[in-house]
């Protein structure tokens, strides 16, 4: 084998490899944790925070606007304190509200931020003053179940 | 029956004793490796010819194992994923299996039997007919000229061709996936990229086969450098060059993805 062959190969074997590479980065995966530079930090507090789970994106109006970057119990209050790393680009007023939604009925949970009116916007550091814990669907049926039991009691004693 | 006893123990110990020995020699080797692969750097020659050896020359195998696997896993996911109507979510599965698994591991497992020992074979050959010797008598450093090169030739080597198989693998599933079984293309492409995320599944992906490429390299040479010089020798060392690669990719596997995938 000559010399200039081996290196076209070994050059081409490279070119490929790294175009491979170049498509794994680009086509099939996306880098979802933004650099630091660019992120500002907000926290939430929930009652409940259900499923939710670190890395879980942030919505406003279904675009993705921030990941959930820490989530920690505060031990003063007994709630769960959810520390959000969002997108420079976008800014919510001070009277926006969190809420821990679902996507699909068995989907992954994300958090949905919901802009509210005021002038004034969320700085980095700032908390959330309107939230609403994640549905547990236990909770959510055994309510249900209850309120039918006791409907059933008073409405239709018999058929 | 303290003489039994005696026996016993040597039985049970000797075997210990060698292949501890062996590992230490093993190490010993890898220093010695790392402190003669100055040459290479200057020597960048020696180093393409093990690339082509190593690398050039698996592309192929790779390419078309990482396309069939890539086809099966997309068949096969896609008959259970209908079952629960998630069939859109086919690229994820595809995907996700082979960028942080099939990859790297199956593409270490075919580089290891392709090139690891050939390479074994080689060093064995040029031991057994004395070329080691004549080296060293010319006063060439055999480890510099011949060793080194070829252990980092596999090292380079071994990402690319995972990161191919990766490639191939995700091609075959679109095809079989969008292009057989008629699934969207869009939702095929776009969950995929929702799902994989270039840090923890790519470049993770990425890290485990520079360590199978070490791990593959190591054996492969000290396996050849280490063979008895006779026919038969050389034989054996190929023959255990691609059974310890194997055990000691899947071992590394496990370790490697316990570290990595904690299910955060």
């Amino acid at each position: 084998m000559k010399r200039g062959t081996i290196d076209f190969w070994v050059g081409l074997f490279a070119i490929a490899g790294f175009a491979a590479l170049m498509f794994l980065a680009l086509k099939v995966s996306t880098l979802s944790s933004l650099p630091a530079a660019q992120t500002y930090t907000l926290t939430a507090n929930f009652e409940n925070i259900g499923g939710l789970k670190v890395r879980a994106p942030v919505k406003s109006a279904g675009v993705v606007v921030g990941r959930v970057d820490a989530i920690e119990l505060d031990t003063e209050r007994y709630v769960a304190r959810v520390t959000l790393a969002m997108d420079q680009r976008y800014r919510f007023s001070r009277d926006s509200s969190a809420e821990i939604l679902t996507s699909g009925l068995l989907g992954e949970q994300y958090i949905g931020v919901t802009t509210g009116a005021d002038d004034v916007q969320l700085k980095s550091g700032d908390t959330f003053k309107i939230t609403s814990s994640a549905l547990v669907l236990e909770q959510l049926i055994s309510r249900f179940l209850f309120s039918k039991a006791a409907g059933d009691d008073t409405a239709t004693p018999e058929k | 029956m303290p003489d039994q006893f005696r026996r016993f123990c040597q039985w049970l110990g000797a075997p210990l004793t060698d292949r501890l020995i062996k590992l230490g020699f093993a190490c010993r080797f890898l220093l010695a490796i790392l402190r003669h692969s100055a040459v290479t750097l200057t020597r960048p020659r020696l180093l393409l010819r093990e690339i082509w050896f190593a690398g050039v020359l698996s592309v192929l195998i790779i390419s078309v194992s990482g396309l069939f696997v890539g086809m099966v896993l997309a068949l096969q996911g896609y008959d259970t994923l209908q079952r629960f109507g998630a069939s859109s979510s086919l690229g994820i599965l595809v995907a996700l299996s082979l960028v942080r698994e099939l990859g790297p591991v199956v593409g270490a497992l075919l580089f290891a039997s392709r090139a690891g020992s050939a390479i074994t074979a080689e060093i064995g050959l040029m031991k057994t007919t004395e070329q080691l010797a004549a080296m060293e008598m010319m006063a060439v450093n055999p480890l510099a000229r011949v060793i080194a090169p070829k252990f980092w030739g596999g090292i380079i080597s071994m990402p690319l061709l995972a990161a191919m198989f990766s490639a191939m693998g995700i091609f075959g599933g679109y095809l079989i996936g969008v292009q057989l079984l008629g699934l969207d293309e869009g939702s095929f492409w776009s969950q995929m990229q929702g799902a994989v995320d270039f840090r923890l599944d790519v470049v993770n992906g990425i890290i485990k086969s520079v360590f199978f490429g070490i791990a593959i390299a190591l054996i492969a040479v000290f396996e050849g450098y280490d063979a008895p010089p006779t026919a038969e020798g050389v034989s054996t060392a190929t023959t255990r060059t691609v059974v310890t690669s194997a055990l000691v990719i899947l071992a590394l596997d496990f370790i490697l993805t316990a570290f990595m995938f904690r299910g955060v």
